[in-house]
């Protein structure tokens, strides 16, 4: 089993942005996914930019770099900068939208389906296959004995060879999408006058209910669960199911270390207690996804 | 401009028919659509006599699978398909790729329309569904300005169906998985958004609470109109700051939009509502189709009534409308 960074979904300044992967470069991941995904207004790095530093990484590792492509793709202009991401020439693209997925298939490369993409079962897993998956994100909420039956549908149907299968296992999840920018309007400003404000918030901004618990994390157009996943418990039995990448989610504070002791998982297991205030894990346990099994 | 209107039931069914719908959408009584609330839907039988009477007045029936197949049920999806076949539906509004491959296979000959569950905001999107199952339509997530409306419609190659008026989803759908977070079942899997068995209301020293699986999504003062908990419209807390941090109690209303709609060319506009009585749904209709036929008669002199906007608001959760993403500075 091998272990992924998955791409940012915060907007830090470029400078960040870069030192972040240089340290990216040092870790235990063996995938790193980068990349904006979350909002085209977000320009300290250009589609150009990108491109550039995932290619400076990829040669400078043996690490496997793919370019991440944004989930809600509204004008022409934000399907031009998605189209000069797919046709880089040498990486490979997470598709986070099905119109990524058209341009792969025209392109004739191969693409991983992101956990934006609605793939909830072997039918669907084998239209995109048809398109060029070569790589299966599952969506967040689908749960543990889902993913099982779903993988055991796929080693039957003797396509289970064709796609890896990568399961997001730590982090705030990305949960919605909306035309709203959510920060904007908590600085009350219109998206069309958002002073790219969300720069200001590098771990988002942290909605709770009126009794002070933590619901939601607010993040530009995106919605984000407010406790971190945490499937590292989880880690053998994904392993033995046949789950071949865990994604840790980017963050400033504890991405790093996650890989460290995600990775350990498959050496020495230990139980990790998670912190109900902080951490959940209901979703691959069949529950509601803020809560803890 | 075909006006499609929601049944929940054989009688808003007809309600629908009666007050001047040109089309109407129903689903299953299961979870393979996403109005799936208990007491709501048709079954075999009623879904037999939905589609006579539909036929009977010379309108159209689409049914709605819009939700996303299981793995240990696929064929649960599948039978759905075959009934609304057998039945003769004019339409399936599917959303899961799988589904619409099984329907575009199976069925080549029977329409095929691109759920608003399936989240297809630009060209290329849309471009995926009509090259691998050929769809005739798709239906617009409400996440679009007019503009963007516009340009799509420019330059589809299928035509577009687009949310008119109804309780407001501000997230795009199908890509929303607030609800599963909070309940464990979200729209996609389970057909259902903030259900309601897990509500729960209770007066406090504080107010009226509303709780969804526990959690407490507003509080109302006696002079406060409560609402149903969904849970993107409560009031929460960001930064010591009470407000609602995602969207107001409000509904989508775009009757001043007629002119522009049509001048687009946009082939459907859609009523949400499923889960709404016959009451509404007459109320509804009858104002919608109002307002199509005085655009249709003098296109120029065509103005929104007051009257009108009033029925609907009275109709529209928190008794206010808004015509959402559709005007660049609600975004």
């Amino acid at each position: 089993m091998k272990f992924s960074l998955g791409p940012s979904l915060f907007f830090w300044p470029k400078n960040d942005v870069e030192a972040y992967y240089q340290q990216a470069l040092d870790s235990k991941a063996d995938i790193i996914y980068l990349g904006e995904t979350v909002c085209s207004k977000r320009r300290e790095l250009r589609a150009k930019d990108w491109i550039n530093l995932a290619k400076e990484l990829a040669s400078n590792s043996d690490k496997q770099i793919v370019l991440s492509t944004m989930a809600l793709l509204e004008s022409p202009a934000e399907i031009q900068t998605m189209r000069r991401l797919c046709g880089n020439g040498e990486l490979l693209i997470e598709a986070n939208d099905l119109s990524a997925v058209q341009m792969m298939h025209e392109l004739n490369l191969p693409f991983v389906a992101g956990p934006a993409i609605n793939c909830y079962n072997i039918a669907t897993l084998k239209v995109l296959l048809r398109q060029g998956m070569s790589r299966w994100v599952m969506p967040v909420e689908v749960s543990g004995d889902w993913l099982k039956t779903l993988l055991q549908q796929a080693e039957e149907e003797k396509i289970r060879n064709q796609f890896e299968c990568e399961v997001f296992s730590w982090g705030y999840m990305p949960l919605a999408y909306s035309a709203r920018c959510f920060t904007a309007r908590s600085e009350d400003r219109p998206k069309d006058d958002c002073k790219y404000c969300c720069i200001k918030y590098p771990e988002g901004r942290k909605m709770n209910s009126r009794e002070g618990e933590r619901v939601f994390i607010l993040n530009g157009i995106q919605t984000m669960s407010g406790y971190q996943y945490n499937l590292v418990n989880e880690v053998p039995e994904m392993a033995n199911m046949g789950v071949d990448i865990a994604r840790i989610s980017a963050d400033n504070e504890k991405a790093f270390t996650m890989l460290d002791r995600f990775g350990n998982q498959l050496v020495n297991p230990e139980k990790y207690p998670l912190d109900g205030v902080e951490e959940c894990n209901g979703y691959w346990h069949k529950i509601a996804g803020m809560s803890v099994a | 401009m075909e006006l499609l209107c929601p049944a929940g039931n054989l009688p808003a069914l007809k309600t629908a028919i009666d007050n001047g719908a040109d089309a109407v959408y129903i689903g299953m009584k299961d979870d393979t659509n996403a109005r799936h609330f208990a007491g709501l839907n048709f079954n075999d039988g009623k879904l037999a006599k939905g589609a006579d009477y539909v036929h009977e007045h010379g309108k159209k029936l689409h049914v709605a699978i819009n939700t996303f197949a299981h793995p240990d049920g696929e064929e649960r999806w599948r039978k759905a398909v075959d009934n609304a076949v057998a039945i003769g539906t004019d339409a399936l509004i599917i959303a899961d790729l799988g589904v619409l491959d099984y329907a575009a296979t199976k069925y080549p000959d029977v329409e095929r329309h691109v759920s608003v569950q399936a989240s297809t905001t630009n060209l290329e999107a849309i471009k995926f569904f009509k090259n691998n199952f050929d769809v005739e339509r798709v239906v617009l997530p409400r996440v679009l300005s007019v503009q963007q409306v516009r340009q799509l419609a420019k330059t589809s190659p299928v035509k577009l169906e687009v949310f008119a008026f109804g309780s407001l989803c501000i997230m795009s759908e199908g890509r929303c998985y607030l609800s599963s977070y909070m309940t464990g079942e979200s729209p996609n899997t389970a057909g259902a958004c903030s259900p309601a068995k897990y509500v729960r209301w209770q007066e406090t020293d504080k107010g009226l609470e509303s709780r969804l699986n526990n959690v407490l999504i507003d509080r109302y003062q006696s002079d406060e109109n409560a609402g149903y908990p969904t849970l993107c419209k409560g009031r929460f807390e960001v930064d010591n700051n009470v407000y609602h941090a995602l969207e107001e109690p409000t509904s989508l209303n775009t009757l001043e939009l007629i002119p522009e709609l049509v001048k687009m060319g946009i082939a459907s506009v859609k009523i949400e509502g499923r889960q709404r009585s016959p009451a509404y749904v007459e109320q509804v209709a009858k104002t919608w189709r109002m307002a199509l036929d005085r655009f249709a008669e003098n296109p120029d002199a065509y103005d929104v009534e007051q009257a009108w906007m009033n029925t609907l608001s009275n109709l529209s959760e928190g008794s206010q409308t808004t015509l959402g993403a559709y005007h660049r500075k609600w975004q």
